[in-house]
């Protein structure tokens, strides 16, 4: 159980988290949690998915606890039927090998979904990174399939916009300065 | 930004999913073939969506798993 699930545990937890220490602390909460309700577990959902649940509960209790106001990127631009719209329209889909094998590239893809509000950054962890369905992402965090889908949409729009600020040609905009980038 | 545009940013996820149906894909490809601000958005979204897959993914550190192997022994009395 360990072994097969410790990975996406940790990852969830050090998302929602933004802290090893306390993710670490979630990862071992959580299993420990789970040997002890081991019984009650009835296999009505995957084990996976509701080991997921008690280590996103667990994380949840403790960002309630912090109460630490955070600022989230994902509050777009919208239509007037509510759309989400791009800010920004540059191509930067050929990064340079020496970004690819970079730990920069690392430190830019955390940074930018830390700044994702808590409620998109599960949905994104669970979808995009760790590979999970939707309809299992739904189970875990008690959501709607349909409702899995708008914050995966929204919260890639947001990492993108992030992303393009970073990546933008003829010098990244947060290192160097001075990408061209054309608002809409 | 053009309706047709709104429009295509809103199905832009399911159509990288591949969950769009087919009438609806067709629509979105042909609007996407004259319009190369979609084009550049779609390709930065698929980017983004894939540098996540391959780079997103954090190991738990070596040492953090080796505690919570000897809290659960303590637990479980292993």
């Amino acid at each position: 159980m360990v072994e097969r699930h410790s990975g996406t545990v940790y990852n969830l937890a050090l998302r929602l988290m933004n802290n090893p220490q306390e993710a670490e602390e979630v990862l071992q909460e959580t299993f420990i949690s789970a040997y002890r309700a081991l019984d009650r577990f009835e296999g009505r959902s995957k084990l996976g998915t509701w080991l997921y649940r008690i280590a996103y509960n667990a994380a949840l209790m403790r960002l309630r606890k912090r109460r630490v106001p955070t600022s989230s990127i994902d509050e777009p631009l919208l239509t007037e039927d509510g759309e989400a719209m791009p800010r920004q329209l540059v191509d930067w889909t050929s990064l340079p090998d020496e970004i690819l094998l970079s730990g920069e590239l690392r430190g830019v893809l955390d940074e930018a979904v830390a700044k994702l509000s808590e409620t998109l950054r599960g949905v994104f962890v669970l979808r995009d990174i760790e590979g999970l369905s939707t309809a299992e992402t739904a189970a875990i965090l008690d959501l709607t399939e349909a409702n899995v889908k708008v914050r995966l949409h929204r919260a890639r729009l947001a990492l993108r916009e992030q992303l393009t600020t970073y990546f933008a040609p003829t010098g990244r905009v947060g290192a160097r300065g001075g990408a061209y980038v054309r608002a809409v | 930004m053009s309706v047709l545009c709104r429009e295509t940013l809103g199905m832009l996820s399911e159509y990288l999913d591949g969950e769009l149906d087919e009438q609806l894909c067709a629509e979105l490809e042909r609007h996407m073939a004259e319009c190369g601000d979609c084009r550049v958005v779609v390709d930065t979204l698929r980017k983004t969506v894939a540098l996540y897959h391959t780079h997103g993914h954090r190991d738990v550190p070596a040492d953090a798993k080796a505690r919570l192997y000897a809290v659960l022994s303590l637990e479980t009395g292993s």
